[in-house]
């Protein structure tokens, strides 16, 4: 019965990738090598997203967070990447206060995950013979404001069977207005124009 | 303590939501801190990152149908409140980049201790 169980090591090597390289954003003050783990640990985020069985999640993760948005941190980091901003390092004081508000913290968060039940893991015979399910198409039909996933649930009165059509135009007019916005405050100043002398 | 040791003896069994809640607590605290002492505006912006990925876990975690081990189940809901959470991460990293970038043009700096022109 003591067999070793593949996903469990997977899951031990992504998060401790992830833990490891998100310890390793804040410890080190080098702006570019935080950057560089900052990546290692979305990535590896995307890994066990890929593990609790989401993988659309995990692959719009790799996609547009590793892909986009961190090439635009680093982008950001190129270009104020000076000498003296390059390493800045934090006081004593802060260091003090702040690692013993993140140990509280921590510690508060793993007791309350761990102190369900319910939540613990399920017998691993048991997740072995569960259908590996895709879920792409249940999340684009979602978007569309279709639940294909609850369309075998009886019907019950108190039961909104809603999708997320609302959301997504939210998201997307959201997205479109700070696209705008942050096009606007990047652009490049103007430099005041030089009278013509007639 | 004892519900500490449900997170040991993992190679035998398969892991639970509270695993991946464990993995999320530590992204998400490394988040918070790199947000309170990191002097580079950058790294703030980084550490944004890191807790927004860090509560990402748990929608994935509650989302997902193999973790589920009785209890309340967020279905469908996990996964999409995951991907709106990237989205706007996106958008708030354009903004706030765009925002950062300004700062570095105007005051010829990007120590967040140096932006104190508001301050009474």
């Amino acid at each position: 019965m003591n067999q070793i169980y593949w996903p469990s090591v997977f899951f031990l090597i992504f998060g401790a990738l992830a833990c490891g390289f998100a310890v390793a954003v804040l410890l080190t003050a080098n702006i570019v090598r935080m950057a560089f783990y900052l990546v290692l640990s979305l990535a590896a985020t995307a890994g066990l997203f890929f593990l609790a069985g989401q993988d659309f999640v995990g692959a719009m993760q790799l996609l547009i967070y590793v892909g986009g948005t961190l090439v635009l941190l680093i982008f950001g980091v190129m270009l104020t990447s000076q000498e003296r901003f390059v390493s800045m390092k934090t006081m004593a004081g802060d260091w003090l206060i702040g690692l013993g508000a993140g140990a509280a913290l921590l510690f508060l968060l793993v007791i309350a995950a761990t102190s369900v039940p319910n939540w613990r893991g399920r017998d691993a015979a048991e997740v072995q013979q569960m259908q590996v399910e895709k879920t792409a198409a249940p999340i684009a039909m979602g978007l569309l404001g279709a639940r294909v996933d609850q369309i075998n649930e009886p019907a019950q009165a108190n039961i909104v069977r809603s999708g997320y059509l609302l959301h997504f135009e939210i998201v997307s007019i959201h997205l479109l207005v700070v696209l705008i916005g942050a096009a606007y405050l990047a652009r490049a100043k103007r430099k005041p124009a030089s009278v013509p002398t007639t | 303590m004892d519900s500490l040791l449900t997170l040991a003896n993992l190679l035998t069994e398969a892991p639970g939501v509270a695993h991946f809640m464990a993995v999320g607590a530590v992204m998400f605290v490394c988040g918070a801190l790199c947000m309170a002492t990191k002097r580079n505006a950058l790294g703030v912006l980084m550490g944004i990152e890191l807790v927004l990925n860090g509560a990402n876990m748990n929608f994935v975690a509650f989302g997902s149908r193999q973790l589920h081990n009785g209890g309340n189940f967020l279905g469908l809901d996990g996964p999409l409140m995951a991907l709106f959470v990237i989205v706007l991460a996106a958008a708030e990293a354009a903004v706030a980049l765009a925002i950062v970038l300004n700062f570095y043009n105007n005051h010829d700096s990007i120590d967040v201790d140096r932006a104190d022109q508001l301050q009474g």
